[in-house]
């Protein structure tokens, strides 16, 4: 499934995953391949992403909102 | 006609101006690169707010009523003026001051009149102008363009919402130079609030889960979209200022060359005349003397 992180000022990731963990407003949530179609804002916290090749990486964010159908899913962000 | 030593002077006080004009021309395109950059950059952020946003709106039974929406009777009402800091620019703040003042007088006559309009001047020139004409100047903001990014705008929105929401204005709208390519301005004016939705178009809605409910998730995403709104003016304005510095310092160029040319052209006809007069003198003298 495709990610992409996106703020008003740059494109932070954009790229192949196997798995995304987002900090939604009612507690942390994960997105694997074929999730439902979904819409959440999220608060402040790390967003947390396995690429292709298995890599982890985190990235900070300070609320923002995420829509993710048909395994694409786009994080739009705010940074502090 | 002019001293030859006279001539000389003008010249190469033209060739210092020219150098002048050009640098800054170069300085402009330069800054207009980087802005323009900044705007490419935002375009997929507020593509993707306007389609999450749509997104909820299309799944929603009726429309969703929310005080940043409420379009209230416009008593009071506040313009803010995007000009820029620096003048040489041609005539990219008198347009917009132009406008202004054409919209408060169209638009808004009753509020005009009654002291109910007031300006918020962002940028320097702006403000000059509304001070020198005793208008009414709710505030001053000249330092977002020294570091324009994301969260200086995001204050500025925030503030404005602020007073929206506590009625201390009923409207307020936009008049700035919409950036085009970096000949064209385009001054416009728009409107930040009330939040004006476009009618919702009834697709084939995607059926979403929303976290939280979706009224939550709207007044959540709304400030987004003003945030974002607001950004784009400002960026819009700085990079249509740069393009109209640009502009007018290139014609300056011109100017300056013409200019030299002509001169120039004089000078060595100057010189020439010099010459033969000389050389008519010495024959002159050289005749009488045989």
């Amino acid at each position: 499934m495709h990610l992409e992180i996106v703020t008003p000022e740059k494109t932070v990731f954009s790229g192949e995953v196997t798995l995304v963990q987002l900090p939604g407003e009612k507690g942390s949530f994960e997105i694997l391949h074929n999730h439902a179609p979904i819409i959440s804002s999220l608060k402040a916290g790390t967003v947390k992403y396995i690429t292709k090749e298995g890599i982890t990486k985190n990235v900070e964010i300070n609320g923002g909102v995420v829509e993710s159908r048909s395994n694409n899913i786009v994080v739009l962000g705010e940074f502090i | 006609m002019a001293g030859l030593k006279e001539i000389r002077t003008r010249i190469s006080s033209v060739k210092s101006t020219r150098q002048i004009t050009s640098a800054m021309k170069m300085v402009a395109a330069a800054k207009l690169k980087k802005n323009q950059d900044k705007i490419t950059s935002l375009r997929p952020y507020a593509n993707k707010l306007h389609d999450v946003l749509t997104a909820v709106r299309e799944s929603m039974e009726e429309d969703f009523e929310n005080v940043l929406m409420s379009s209230r009777k416009p008593q009071k009402v506040l313009i803010i003026l995007v000009t820029s800091n620096r003048g040489l620019c041609g005539g990219f703040n008198a347009n917009v001051i132009h406008k202004a003042l054409d919209v408060a007088e169209e638009i808004y006559p009753r509020q005009w009149k009654t002291g109910n309009l007031s300006f918020f001047a962002i940028g320097k020139k702006g403000a000059d102008f509304i001070r020198s004409n005793k208008f009414l100047l709710a505030g001053v903001e000249t330092e977002v363009f020294d570091h324009l990014d994301f969260h200086s705008a995001t204050q500025l929105a925030n503030q404005f919402t602020e007073e929206f929401i506590t009625g201390k204005y009923d409207r307020i709208d936009f008049i700035y130079n919409r950036f085009k390519n970096a000949v064209v301005q385009m001054i416009t004016h728009e409107h930040f609030l009330p939040v004006h939705m476009e009618e919702k178009e009834t697709g084939p809605a995607v059926d979403y889960i929303f976290e939280p409910q979706k009224d939550l998730l709207l007044e959540t995403l709304i400030p987004d979209v003003l945030k974002v709104q607001f950004y784009k003016v400002l960026l819009d304005s700085f990079a249509s200022e740069h393009g109209a510095r640009m502009t007018a310092m290139h014609q300056a160029t011109d100017n300056a060359d013409d200019l030299i040319h002509e001169l120039t052209l004089h000078y060595n006809k100057a010189r020439q005349a010099s010459i033969t007069k000389e050389i008519l003198d010495i024959v002159g003298g050289a005749e009488a003397l045989r």
